[in-house]
């Protein structure tokens, strides 16, 4: 069973009067079948958290360690994070001119499962996940992330995680800047993966909104740089009446 | 209506449209087109027709300080049967066909070479094989003019390739009789210190069809005007490009499409992609519907992908239209980047560095390459690209 241990990690970024650290030691574990939500207010680290963990070069790792079944992901480069199963669902994903949705999404699956998928059983496989997301064929002819509404950019990035099938799935703020129907549509998404029980799901939230379509296992809430607390879903119900006042204002010491 | 702009890597230009009483295309020229060299100023560098381009690094072409050596360049044409290829004196009336001259440097070439070369494709001929054309640099100064010119109906592909070092300034045309169909592909494949500056003129007849490929990789600065303009309804140009500029590379394209006749189509796409200090790219589309010109189809596209910090692209398309009567008109130009962005996402989906960058860079092409029709042409296109990725990365 996959499992994603995160320990104690320290991570920094290059900030005008020199690096400025943002995680403070995280220490967080992920199996495969589980689903985690961390949640925490804005600037608190969580993104970066996501960033880190794929291997974003703006990101430096100052202490602390992260292993994928004991494999150090930490000395992995951002490509190889992947193929070892680390799946990056962005909160802002970046166009790519020039390279159209099919032709991505086809590159991609063969870096990930090591061969050029068989052309007939991959059309298909493609056009089904694109049916499931409410996405037009037409779509896949489209360059990547070009002109797509916020909604249409988060549906690719779930329709990736249903192609690609990782071992941990991060998801970055996916619920953000989605109306109620794109945010059904997003979440049963997410849930046709988790219900293989074959992905471990880190859901990075700022609102219990999405929590209401995807159960979690977990909550965690972050804040200055840390986990802080820790608990079952009730905690979000806890932070959905309450806010995050009392881990901002009353220190990061709880 | 002069609305070009300086556009930094990384912007967009929707271009501009005008309606005009008068062509501003042409009163945009610092002078009117002329065979002789006296009739042009030397240019300065402020005029609309040369802002963009570094003046100081044309080795004097433009100011008349350009002296033809005598093995400045080697003119090898190699052709099929059913071709007549002479090299013919200053005075044959049909190197006059075409066009003239419309700036400094192209009426300096036509005033300054000694023989030209005249390559006739008999009427209804049509050629199995590719007309040959190598153009190659040997260190010097040279002065060109090239006709080729197909009788009515006939058929025919040229491939003209510069390669080596040289200063060349050259005129070359093609003219097309009633129902010919003519594909020139223009490889600028030149040594790094070459500097090429040409104005290509296409006369396209009743019905004929003209399929122009301008390719450049090579050279310090290159500079190409391409021209078409009909003589005779139904017409019909495709105007493609691609360019690779590399780091201190100046390559600049400005075509004119003059519709001065009715019911002719023209079709323009030029992409390119920059990577290095300095490597800049221009690319002007002046496409004119004259008042006569009814039933004008027209599009042209330009599209820049900087792969780089510190390259920079200017694109201004220009479409002037005086008549309202005309099936289609439109135009776009895009520059965009490729930045570490990107490239963190691709990589986030598995896909290692260098194949991120080829993607990126084989997507943009492949739509451009695949209306080339020359598979030959296209594979060698492919791997040229390829080959300038691996010099990058």
């Amino acid at each position: 069973m996959a499992t994603l241990e995160i320990h104690d990690l320290h991570v920094s970024v290059e900030a005008e009067n020199g690096p400025r650290e943002i995680l403070k030691g995280v220490d967080l574990t992920i199996k495969q079948g589980e689903t985690h939500a961390v949640m925490g207010p804005n600037g608190s680290g969580k993104s970066t958290l996501a960033y880190s963990l794929a291997g974003h070069p703006k990101y430096t790792v100052t202490g602390g360690t992260v292993t994928l079944d004991g494999e150090d992901v930490l000395e992995m480069s951002v490509d190889e994070r992947a193929r070892a199963g680390v799946f990056l669902a962005m909160q802002y994903p970046v166009e790519v001119p020039g390279v159209s949705v099919s032709n991505f999404l086809r590159t991609s699956a063969t870096a990930i499962r090591g061969e050029a998928p068989k052309l007939r059983t991959w059309v298909k496989e493609v056009k089904e996940a694109m049916e499931k997301l409410s996405m037009d064929p037409a779509f896949a002819e489209r360059n990547v992330n070009e002109g797509f509404s916020g909604g249409e950019k988060k549906r690719h990035e779930i329709l990736q995680l249903e192609l690609l099938k990782p071992k941990i799935a991060i998801l970055d703020e996916t619920d953000s800047g989605l109306d109620v129907d794109a945010l059904r549509i997003v979440s049963e998404g997410v849930n046709r993966v988790r219900e293989t029980g074959e992905v471990g799901t880190l859901l990075i939230t700022h609102y219990t909104r999405i929590l209401r379509y995807i159960k979690p296992d977990f909550v965690h809430v972050f804040a200055n740089g840390r986990i802080v607390e820790s608990g079952g879903a009730e905690l979000a119900d806890q932070l959905e009446n309450e806010g995050y006042d009392k881990y901002v204002k009353g220190g990061a010491s709880a | 209506m002069a609305d070009a702009q300086n556009i930094p890597a990384g912007s967009t230009t929707a271009g501009s449209i005008a309606v005009a009483a008068e062509s501003t295309v042409a009163t945009r020229m610092s002078a009117p087109p002329s065979f002789d060299v006296a009739d042009f100023p030397v240019p300065h560098g402020r005029e609309e027709e040369w802002r963009f381009t570094p003046l100081a690094r044309l080795r004097g072409l433009h100011d008349g300080t350009a002296v033809a050596t005598g093995e400045g360049v080697r003119v090898e044409i190699e052709a099929p049967e059913g071709v007549t290829v002479e090299t013919v004196g200053r005075d044959d009336e049909r190197l006059r066909k075409a066009g003239k001259p419309v700036d400094r440097v192209a009426a300096q070439a036509y005033s300054s070479f000694e023989k030209a070369s005249v390559v006739t494709v008999a009427k209804e001929a049509v050629l199995s094989e590719p007309i040959r054309v190598a153009v190659h640099g040997q260190g010097g100064v040279a002065f060109g003019h090239q006709v080729i010119e197909l009788g009515a109906f006939a058929e025919a592909v040229v491939v003209i390739d510069h390669t080596g070092d040289a200063v060349l300034a050259a005129n070359v045309d093609f003219v097309l009789g009633d129902g010919a169909k003519l594909t020139v592909v223009s490889v600028q494949d030149w040594d790094k210190d070459a500097v090429h500056v040409a104005q290509h003129n296409a006369l396209l007849g009743r019905d004929a069809s003209f399929k122009s490929v301008v390719v450049t990789f090579g050279g310090d600065v290159v500079r190409l005007h391409p021209r078409v303009s009909y003589s005779a309804p139904g017409g019909s140009a495709e105007l493609f490009g691609l360019y690779f500029t590399d780091a201190g590379q100046h390559q600049e394209h400005r075509l004119l499409v003059d519709h001065n006749t009715p019911h002719c189509t023209s079709n323009v796409a030029y992409k390119g992609a920059l990577q290095g200090q300095d490597a800049h790219a221009v690319w002007i589309g002046d496409v004119l519907i004259q008042a006569a010109a009814e039933g004008t189809d027209t599009y042209e596209l330009n599209r820049n992908l900087v792969l780089t910090d510190g390259a920079r692209v200017d694109s201004v398309p220009n479409l002037e239209i005086e008549t309202g009567e005309i099936a289609g008109a439109g135009h776009a130009s895009a520059t965009g980047r490729f930045d570490d962005e990107q490239l963190f996402y691709l990589m986030a989906r598995g896909i290692p560095e260098t194949e991120a960058r080829r993607l990126v860079v084989r997507g943009f092409f492949a739509e451009l390459v695949q209306q080339i029709g020359l598979p030959d042409v296209e594979e060698r296109l492919i791997a040229k690209v390829e080959a300038e990725l691996e010099a990058s990365v």
